[in-house]
């Protein structure tokens, strides 16, 4: 399965049936002279020698029929689900760019392992303004409270899941999460928990009532 | 007279040369045949096709510490490496491996060969035991109970061609078969060859019998407590034994070095290794490991019996 197959197939990876095999076990040998017949029969009819010929055709289909299975990771990624969550991202206001949070505190109250915390002060206008968010990517179990909760739609988990650095940190200061200014055009929009998914259509299957 | 010494150190040094190198290109190509069997790439990063992977290999054995663990025999765990790899390198020594290279034709060769092939099974044999490990003296014992099953096969196996042939010497075995592929002892004594390729794949411990180092069992049986060059020569001991084997199996039943129609004899039995090394390959990438009551069942209830009625049967077809 070349690489582009196997993109695709990912995405149709759903419940099914689709090129299941009943396999037949048949019944253990009781006598010893039933255990030599089924010896003997397996022997004769080259069970070993239909084992070779399996993982030569594996090896055929691998080389010329374009069925490799690696993905060669930093070169070919593969698709994720578009309702992955990783890292989280801060969401911008689309005409100024600006912080969409508006500091209410919910994300850092719900959040079950205590690992956002957040600055805020008044500012000159009487509004609230946020200094500094930072979520402990060490301690968080990325379970979504903080974007279900939000009510802005400010905080997000985003798809990028490669998060190798020298330290945690460097991914969750404010700076990181908040989606830069000429960026902001390509920003995507979170539908909010319970939405259907982005590529519901793709995945959607007949009920069994219409066959 | 002097001449003649000269001529034989130079052929042993080509030879040891020649058969480290193979082992560590055999390393390569079992990888890559292994990783396509299953859908993989195998090394591609290092150089072109990853063929530098092995240059990597070395260097990296080369500069590892070489370390003897705390409570081991110290002599016996430094010697026992030795051991494997000399033997591999002693038994090429009687094996005709294109025509005109054999160092020296012994005229019991292939005694000669089995005989130095099975002494090196000392090796793991004193590495497990001397290395104060539980997992390496449970491959050391599984050394003795191999050594002691498929040892009785390969004689067997082999005794059946000897009595057609009625000479010891591989060159003699090779020349019988003079002739085409119609003349090959293959056809005659087909149980002898597959008996044999089975007691072969026990002697170079390969995958259906690989119980010595068997990871899933016993972590790397007699090597685990070996590092660095000292794991290289047991490792380069067992691929110059899976060449030996291969070279023997060519020259005993598939017509040795004769020539094939138009391929030249010294091509014709490197393109018959060559295919055997792919079966040793094939075999490890298709099929499991067996328990080491079933090697033993294996060997002595089945391909014991076996090889002793061949003989017989031989022996009556000879002498009617």
């Amino acid at each position: 399965m070349s690489y582009e197959d196997l993109k695709k197939h990912t995405n149709e990876r759903s419940t099914g049936t689709n090129g299941y095999v009943q396999v037949e076990i048949e019944e253990y040998p009781k006598t010893g002279w039933e255990a030599f017949k089924q010896a003997m029969g397996r022997t004769l009819s080259m069970e070993l020698f239909k084992g070779l010929g399996i993982t030569f055709k594996i090896m055929n289909q691998a080389l010329f029929k374009n069925q490799m299975h690696t993905v060669q990771y930093p070169i070919e990624q593969m698709p994720i689900s578009p309702r992955y969550r990783a890292v989280h991202k801060l969401l911008g206001l689309l005409e100024s760019g600006n912080n969409r949070c508006i500091g209410c505190g919910l994300c850092e109250k719900i959040c079950i392992s205590n690992c956002i915390r957040m600055e805020t002060k008044i500012d000159e206008k009487s509004r609230k303004e946020v200094m500094e968010y930072s979520i402990n990517l060490g301690r968080c179990i990325f379970c979504g409270y903080c974007a279900e909760v939000c009510p802005e739609l400010a905080i997000v988990h985003g798809g990028r899941y490669e998060n190798a650095s020298e330290q945690r940190a460097h991914f969750v200061l404010k700076d990181d999460l908040l989606t830069p200014f000429d960026a902001i055009a390509q920003q995507i929009e979170y539908d909010g928990f319970g939405a259907i998914s982005p590529d519901a259509d793709q995945k959607i299957k007949k009920t069994p009532l219409a066959y | 007279m002097d001449n003649d010494i000269l001529m034989t150190i130079l052929k042993v040094v080509v030879v040891l040369l020649v058969f480290s190198a193979l082992a560590g290109f055999t390393t390569y190509i079992e990888r890559k045949v292994l990783a396509f069997m299953q859908r993989r790439l195998g090394p591609v990063h290092v150089g072109p096709f990853g063929l530098l992977q092995i240059a990597a290999d070395g260097i990296k054995l080369f500069t590892k510490e070489d370390f003897v663990p705390q409570n081991a025999n110290r002599i016996i765990f430094m010697v026992a490496p030795i051991i494997t790899a000399a033997t591999a390198f002693i038994a090429m020594s009687a094996v005709p491996f294109i025509p005109g290279v054999i160092i020296s034709d012994v005229n019991v060769g292939i005694l000669f060969v089995l005989g130095v092939m099975a002494t090196g099974l000392y090796g793991p044999l004193l590495a497990g035991m001397a290395q104060a490990n539980k997992w390496g003296l449970l491959g050391g014992a599984r050394t003795a109970i191999q050594l002691l099953s498929y040892e009785v096969v390969t004689g067997l196996s082999i005794l059946a061609p000897i009595m057609m042939i009625g000479s010891l010497s591989l060159i003699d075995i090779n020349n019988y078969q003079a002739g085409g592929i119609q003349n090959w002892l293959i056809w005659t004594q087909p149980i002898a060859f597959f008996l044999f390729l089975i007691a072969g794949f026990a002697e170079t411990n390969r995958t259906p019998f690989d119980l010595l180092e068997h990871e899933a069992e016993v972590v790397s049986g007699y090597a685990t407590e070996y590092s660095g060059m000292r794991w290289g020569m047991f490792f380069i001991g067992e691929y110059a034994n899976l060449f030996t084997i291969s070279f023997l199996v060519a020259l005993i039943f598939l017509g040795g070095f004769n020539d094939l129609g138009f391929i030249p004899g010294a091509i014709a039995i490197l393109l018959k290794v060559m295919f055997l090394i792919f079966v040793f390959l094939w075999t490890r990438a298709s099929w499991p490991h067996v328990r080491p009551d079933q090697l033993m069942w294996l060997c002595w209830k089945v391909l014991m019996p076996i090889g002793l009625l061949n003989i017989v049967i031989t022996g009556i077809v000879m002498m009617v």
